[in-house]
């Protein structure tokens, strides 16, 4: 059992939530798309304290991801809502105005 | 006790400690492996109430994962913290969509064939990446707890130290930015504040007013 089996894995999900928030047009499946990314973040965090430096700072960046992991769901949501009531939209094409 | 742990902390030592015990091994690759496809189910389903839930078997998956790697805390947090946002997920999902989540056949996807070149290309950078960098030797022993207490829980415990100690920077920083996102989130997700209401100078009389 190795840092890198660990690291590979969370590489993995990492692409694959990369994947989900590029290809999806519901914003939902976006946000599940980033947290995925995220996900795959705190499992190579984790990997990473364990196998190089098991002491308390590595823990303390877990506990930043998990925080702002929240963060990037309450905004999320708040901005869906938005624009949900405002143009009716709930999936990202029919927001194409916020490249503009 | 918080000066035990910072001097231990630091040591550097002579020789690797011994790898998880196998156990521990096998279980996270295969809860890795089990977050991993169940990860990639959840753009694969049908519906949504399903990828919703695939979502959050990945993320108990991780958690599982985090805390066979001796970070019980922080493993039981994802747990339940991604369980509970799947929940309101899934609310939103519903209030969003405006169908019936479990039972509409979907897909809806774009740029497919670029997204999934872009996924494909970021893996083998990062794999590639992984596999050749030569990663460094453990430099420190895990913390040890009060006596009796088992090595998650003596992790538990180091990260309550620090988060009240040497790190409370980021304590005091994290929590702002909390109540910042609550207020944000409010602010946005309201339908109408005032100032739409009463207009600029909130008395009533200016532009705006009641739309």
């Amino acid at each position: 059992m190795t840092l890198e089996v660990v690291l590979v894995v969370a590489a993995a999900l990492f692409s694959v939530g990369l994947y989900g928030a590029l290809s999806q047009q519901v914003v939902v499946m976006v946000m599940m798309g980033l947290e995925l990314m995220l996900n795959g973040v705190v499992l190579a965090a984790a990997g990473f304290w364990w196998f190089t430096a098991p002491e308390p700072s590595l823990q303390v960046l877990l506990v930043v991801v998990l925080a702002a992991m929240t963060v990037e769901m309450a905004m999320g949501f708040a901005v869906a809502l938005l624009l949900h009531r405002t143009s009716g939209a709930d999936m990202t094409d029919m927001a194409a105005e916020l490249k503009q | 006790m918080s000066l035990a742990f910072s001097e231990m902390s630091s040591v550097v030592l002579e020789t690797p400690l011994p790898d998880l015990s196998v156990l521990r091994g096998v279980a996270v690759t295969a809860l890795g492996v089990v977050a991993v496809v169940t990860g990639a189910l959840v753009f694969k389903v049908d519906s949504m109430a399903r990828a919703t839930y695939l979502l959050a078997a990945s993320f108990v998956a991780v958690g599982a994962a985090v805390v066979a790697l001796h970070l019980d805390y922080v493993g039981v947090v994802v747990v339940l913290m991604m369980l509970m946002e799947m929940a309101v997920m899934g609310v939103f999902m519903v209030m969003l969509m405006g169908m019936n989540p479990a039972l509409m056949p979907m897909s809806m996807v774009h740029s497919k064939r670029r997204a999934l070149v872009a996924a494909g290309a970021s893996f083998v950078v990062l794999a590639v990446g992984i596999l050749l960098v030569d990663w460094p030797q453990r430099s420190s022993v895990p913390p040890e707890g009060p006596a009796g207490s088992t090595e998650g829980g003596a992790t538990t415990y180091s990260l309550g130290d620090a988060l009240m100690g040497d790190h409370m920077l980021v304590m005091m920083v994290v929590s702002p930015v909390m109540l910042a996102t609550i207020v944000a989130g409010v602010v946005l997700a309201q339908a109408q504040g005032r100032y739409a209401r009463l207009g600029d100078d909130l008395r009533g009389t200016t532009q705006g007013g009641r739309r």
